[in-house]
């Protein structure tokens, strides 16, 4: 078992430029079933994939692999087509908010969008318009999400991760590979990696992410890592105090960033005395959360969670 | 990005939005001319003098060079002297002002200098109220927020009177709405003329704030006069920065002077950088691991020297100029890379480093912890190179010996 992902997930590209292309290309070798693209101005044709199988991916494949997947104007055409429930958004900014509400509204379940730099009211915009629809949204300016050895979304490297028990969840993208990197030193494999990504408007929160690995009966405990900036963690916290079954570790990022400056991520600022990671902290120690005091020591915060629950 | 006052003044009057009159100054010449057109205008030789910077708490801000002199100054000479008296004060506080150093709360100690001035009319006023539009990230919409206690920091007000903040979300699918601007006008006190004055404000500013993609606009103090008007006397905005492709006009208020000269440098080579006080230099591929990196060198006792994020696709050429942004400060007695390869591979990096060094020279211990994609193959460039490197296994390592050989 998994969250949001796995072996039968049917993913469609949105957005088959250059970025689009070279990391589908790595899905396709990781065993990710993609099945079509949506690109306007490239619609009606086809676009081919052939390399080297990643064999850290889908266990049983051949050594290579050659996939011709179909591109088409609209993602409600795309979804007729080939039954996609799941896209990835490789759109530019000033599209991409577009591009997600277009998925919403042709009924993909789930909208992971990679897109960094997507103007914030734009995705005020998309969230209202998502509202009333069954659908998640992950990202954006996030790596993805990835169930080892069965789907792989987004930009993340494949073969650091190993199937197991544990859910990771963060704001960040290379900091999840240095958790994953470390859960899988510590034996630890995972269920499913989500990055939610590190703009202060995004789908999938941290709340969402726990209930879903909560519910998974394969997750046999959470890393969270956060960073500075809005609520999120907090709001982690209180719902970890009130519901959540399994242990959760948590590194949060930013406890030497001055107020006021954005640090890399759109969303990684302290305003107003706000945001701190020192809040986040006392948050999460007070719901029982055990937290990696520097950042290489968040496998073994997992390790020591999971003995002592 | 952010804008000066007068500049947000200047925007506010195009969209009909009441401010006070002014005009700005870079010259002492300049400001006293500014006095005798706003006396013939206004028909009143009250102004006030405010000094131009990007940074909050001027009013209470003093000046280095002239310690009893805050940043922002009312000058009555005008109501018995004249307009004479008046222009001879401003000529004074101009000289004064322009050119010095301008220390506030939020300048840190080394201040702010000040080149520009902007010369306003003086309001009679009735009431000092604050506002401001800005995004509450946990509903994922814009807010209004108001607050009778106008001149005193949002902040203050919300951990000492919480009970005082007005909040109301704005539907991006209908912007604030008559009843939400009257139900804001109404908390704040306003009736009679200002009452409409108040809500014609309200709708006006928050449809500003959503057309312009800003990320905050700050009117405080809004002032209701002593004849019934609603107006900014303050305005703090900043642009949201993915937007800005958007918006060339406000592109064009930019002030470069006000920026840190490296992370102008930086941001031209769409590198993430911010400088900091220490003593560290790093170099990080991602913003969640550059923070943790920066965390991880306190923790063990150093002091960062900076926040860079070379980011997922960064070139050859990116990360020489990286290099050298962080070798010409000289603060920095180290450097630690820190690199996880997940789509930038070990070896790009590795051959970066390497031209950089070449290039740049290196006259200050070099840390580097490669892990990820293709992680042996940059161990190897950087061993083949004769390079003065110290490998690091992971990334405490890494921190524990760059401060050591900092020491």
């Amino acid at each position: 078992m998994s969250v949001f992902v796995n072996k039968d997930t049917k993913v469609l590209v949105q957005g088959m430029g250059k970025t689009g292309r070279f990391h589908t290309d790595k899905a396709i070798a990781y065993g990710t079933n993609m099945v079509g693209a949506v690109h306007p101005s490239k619609a009606g044709r086809t676009e081919q994939f052939i390399g080297e199988t990643d064999h850290s991916g889908v266990q049983g494949r051949p050594d290579t692999y050659d996939v011709t997947i179909p591109i088409f104007r609209t993602v409600r055409e795309a979804v007729n087509v080939t039954g996609a429930n799941a896209s990835v958004v490789y759109v530019p900014p000033p599209f991409a908010a577009d591009a997600i509400m277009e998925a919403a509204e042709a009924g993909v379940a789930l909208i992971i969008t990679v897109t960094e730099g997507i103007p914030v009211a734009d995705m005020v915009m998309a969230k209202r318009y998502l509202e009333d629809k069954d659908v998640r949204l992950v990202g954006p300016n996030c790596p993805g999400v990835i169930t080892p050895q069965a789907c792989k979304i987004g930009i993340m490297p494949g073969y650091i991760h190993t199937p197991g028990t544990i859910g990771v969840v963060s704001r960040s993208g290379t900091l999840t590979y240095e958790a994953v990197h470390q859960l899988t030193l510590n034996g630890l494999g995972q269920t499913t990696a989500i990055g939610i990504g590190g703009d202060p408007v995004n789908g999938t929160d941290f709340v969402d992410a726990l209930k879903a690995f909560n519910d998974d009966p394969d997750t046999e405990g959470v890393i969270m890592i956060g960073e500075i900036g809005g609520t999120a963690e907090e709001e982690a916290a209180e719902w970890i105090k009130a519901n959540m079954t399994k242990p959760v570790a948590a590194f949060i990022a930013g406890v030497t960033a001055p107020p006021g400056k954005r640090m890399g991520h759109a969303g990684a600022i302290i305003s107003g005395g706000m945001g701190t990671a020192e809040a986040k902290i006392a948050a999460l120690q007070g719901a029982g959360v055990v937290i990696a005091p520097t950042p290489t020591d968040m496998g073994s915060a997992m390790l020591e969670a999971l003995s002592a629950s | 990005m952010k804008i000066h006052e007068y500049q947000a003044k200047a925007l506010m009057k195009q969209r009909g939005i009441p401010v006070p009159e002014g005009e700005l100054a870079t010259t002492v010449d300049e400001a006293v001319g500014a006095v005798r057109h706003l006396s013939d205008s206004m028909g009143n030789p009250v102004v006030v003098v405010k000094s131009q910077i990007h940074a909050g708490g001027r009013g209470k801000g003093r000046f280095k060079e002239h310690p009893e002199l805050g940043g922002v100054t009312v000058v009555l000479e005008g109501v018995d002297g004249g307009i004479e008296a008046a222009e001879a004060k401003v000529r004074e506080l101009a000289a004064q002002m322009l050119g010095s150093t301008l220390v506030t709360i939020q300048t840190g100690d080394e201040g702010k200098t000040v080149n520009r001035i902007y010369i306003e009319q003086g309001i009679d006023i009735a009431t000092e109220l604050y506002l401001s539009v800005l995004l509450d990230r946990s509903t994922s919409r814009n807010i209004v927020m108001a607050s009778t206690e106008g001149g005193t920091e949002i902040e203050v007000v919300a951990e000492e009177t919480p009970e005082k903040i007005i909040r109301e979300e704005i539907d991006p699918a209908f912007g604030l709405t008559d009843f939400q601007a009257k139900r804001i006008a109404y908390g704040l006190g306003l009736e009679g003329d200002a009452l409409g004055s108040g809500v014609r404000f309200l709708k006006a500013i928050t449809a500003f704030a959503v057309d312009m993609d800003t990320d905050l606009v700050e009117i405080n103090p809004l002032v209701v006069t002593t004849d019934g008007r609603v107006m900014a006397l303050d305005g703090k905005m900043s642009f949201e920065a993915n937007a800005l492709y958007r918006h060339p006009e406000v592109l064009e208020l930019r002030d470069v002077s006000e920026e840190d000269p490296s992370e102008l440098r930086a941001k031209e080579r769409e590198l993430s950088f911010i400088s900091l006080d220490g003593s560290i230099g790093c170099m990080v591929n991602g913003a969640g691991l550059a923070m943790a990196t920066m965390d991880i060198i306190k923790t063990v006792g150093g002091e960062p020297a900076n926040f860079l994020d070379v980011g997922g696709g960064a070139d050859k050429d990116q990360i020489v100029a990286a290099f050298k942004i962080i070798t010409d400060d000289p603060n920095v007695k180290g450097i630690f890379i820190n690199i996880f390869g997940g789509i930038m591979r070990c070896d790009i990096i590795a051959n970066g480093v390497v031209a950089a060094v070449e290039e740049v020279g290196l006259e200050v211990p070099l840390v580097v912890r490669l892990e990820g994609t293709n992680v042996e193959l940059g161990k190897q460039i950087i061993d083949d190179s004769d390079l003065n490197v110290v490998s690091a296994t992971d990334m405490k390592d890494g921190a524990i010996k760059i401060v050591e050989l900092t020491k």
